[in-house]
């Protein structure tokens, strides 16, 4: 019962929901980049939502099954085929599928997005460590000996217990105008018309974009105050302002600590939807208060719920 | 005592003890931080001890910033006993092949590099926090003669164990990454270690820490 990876892809790996309560230690909460992909992948094969998945970047994974009956699905935005009984055909996101023994899947690429996700009915056998199931890159933590999937491994499956049962969702990646942020600790150590132009320019997401942060390009932030901050803690969705004036957003994989001032914070409600961005989108940036911020993401829980409910 | 209290995004809470750095105000974070593990506030969902201030993310389904504000202003945090900290003494091989940057420190501040390593060998550390990645201790405080700043082209690979030094700081990379601060020798002590699975690092906040010379078979020695 396991899957043979013929060719992995780009940051392939498994993600659960993340690893809390470890940032004293200097591991971050990591976990699927996009979680509500991640829980609609999980109900779709009707795994528990707090179950791994495989996450994929850009491009995901060519697999080959060595199990008959296997139930899966691909979200995101997404091209895939799948070759059954020799015959290929187009894949689907949000619609599960079966294979058998030999039938492959090639996830092709992600469309003007980031992040897609894989899962089987059933599960993978992988491990807990520190109670999740995410894999850290940097610190080598998780399951896989805390690495990528790389070609020629030999992911092993969990005995599926339940029968297959189909299953699809109308969904995709939502799409919004504005990246929503709340000013963050050092807003005062830029410039007034820094502080304005942030909001009144558009920043691109650069190359240098991966699970640990996203450079952007754009208009240069002038700090007026100190370049450096005594390090400190950092959350996912903080901008931090180096030097260079261009605004870095820390994602979920980010270093623990930081010493660049910053000067926003993404809300929650946002987060999915700025991982999903690949480089050379455009981003523009709405200041909100915190109670708007709240309500936004209670709005975006009760979306999550309605979605999974219709599942 | 916290000065200040703030929001970081809509997730997280920004306690600021202060700007300056010093073991004073480090205890009271690290007070905070203790009390707030053991105390297992219902909703939180991680915590940030540096050297000054304490972040404290949380769920946002389950507690929101203004009701976690009012328990943590409540909070009386419970003092550290005298016996949860620990004095550490780590080997450090100071041979040219793992001390990157001595002659630089050697040359920035006047001092040969004997005298450099008066100010780091068998002096004691004080751990402020653990983090940037896994295990990393930043230490301190290192003699005035000492402090240098950070290389001006970071390295893209700091060998694993390397010991650098920069302000008034000291640390041990515990993995082979990007950085820029002074290398001056390296330890092949593991400092985290991923399968110790309750108590995966070696130096602790609060922990005081004395680096001690070694040569280079015993380095590889101990590496084994």
């Amino acid at each position: 019962m396991s899957i043979e990876v013929i060719r992995p892809g780009i940051n392939t790996t498994f993600q659960d929901r993340g690893r809390s309560n470890l940032y004293h230690l200097g591991i971050p909460f990591s976990g699927a980049m996009d979680t509500r992909n991640l829980l609609i992948t999980n109900k779709l094969v009707g795994n528990d939502i707090n179950d791994a998945v495989i996450e994929f970047a850009l491009q995901g994974p060519k697999l080959k099954v060595k199990q008959n009956n296997i139930n899966c699905v691909v979200t995101g935005n997404v091209s895939f085929t799948f070759k059954k009984n020799s015959k290929i055909y187009n894949g689907e996101c949000y619609k599960t599928f079966d294979l058998n023994n030999n039938d492959e899947i090639d996830i092709i690429s992600t469309n003007n997005s980031m992040y897609g996700y894989f899962s089987i009915s059933g599960g993978f056998k992988i491990e807990k460590k520190w109670n999740s199931y995410s894999t850290h890159l940097r610190s080598k933590v998780g399951p896989n000996k805390g690495d990528k999937i790389v070609e020629n491994d030999i992911l092993q499956l969990n005995k599926n217990v339940k029968p297959i049962i189909k299953k699809s969702i109308d969904y995709s990646n939502s799409k919004i105008e504005f990246i929503r942020v709340i000013k963050g600790t050092n807003f005062d150590y830029f410039s007034k018309e820094s502080q304005k132009s942030f909001f009144e320019n558009q920043y691109q997401v650069t190359n240098l974009t991966d699970r640990m942060g996203m450079r952007l390009d754009g208009n240069k932030l002038n700090n007026i105050k100190s370049e450096n901050i005594k390090s400190e803690g950092l959350i996912k969705g903080v901008i931090q302002v180096p030097p260079d004036g261009k605004p870095i957003i820390m994602l979920s994989d980010h270093g623990t600590i930081g010493g660049y001032p910053k000067i926003g914070v993404i809300i929650s409600a946002d987060y999915d939807k700025i991982v999903q961005l690949p480089p050379m989108s455009k981003i523009k940036f709405k200041m909100i208060d915190v109670k708007s911020a709240e309500k936004l993401f209670k709005l975006y829980s009760m979306e999550t719920k309605n979605i999974l409910d219709q599942i | 005592m916290i000065k200040n209290i703030s929001n970081l995004g809509d997730a997280a809470i920004y306690c600021d003890f202060g700007s300056e750095v010093n073991k004073e105000i480090n205890y009271e974070v690290i007070k905070y931080f203790k009390t707030l593990r053991l105390k297992n506030i219902k909703g939180i969902t991680n915590l940030a001890p540096s050297y000054n201030k304490l972040i404290i993310t949380f769920d946002l389904d389950v507690i929101n910033y203004k009701e976690l504000v009012e328990k943590i202003i409540n909070l009386k945090p419970d003092e550290i006993s005298d016996s949860a900290s620990k004095r550490k003494k780590i080997p450090i091989c100071i041979d040219e092949e793992f001390a990157l940057d001595i002659e630089r420190v050697s040359k920035n501040t006047n001092l040969n590099i004997k005298e450099v390593y008066k100010h780091i060998l068998n002096k004691d550390f004080y751990c402020y926090m653990t983090g940037f990645v896994a295990g990393m201790p930043f230490l301190g405080d290192t003699n005035k003669n000492i402090r240098l700043k950070r290389l001006e082209t970071p390295r893209v690979k700091v060998p694993k164990g390397s010991v650098g030094i920069t302000e008034q700081f000291c640390n041990i990379y515990t993995y082979e990454s990007p950085g820029g601060w002074n290398i001056i020798g390296n330890t092949p002590v593991k400092v985290f270690d991923k399968n110790k699975e309750e108590n995966p690092i070696l130096i602790k906040p609060g922990d005081s820490v004395q680096f001690y010379e070694i040569t280079k078979n015993e380095f590889y020695k101990i590496k084994e």
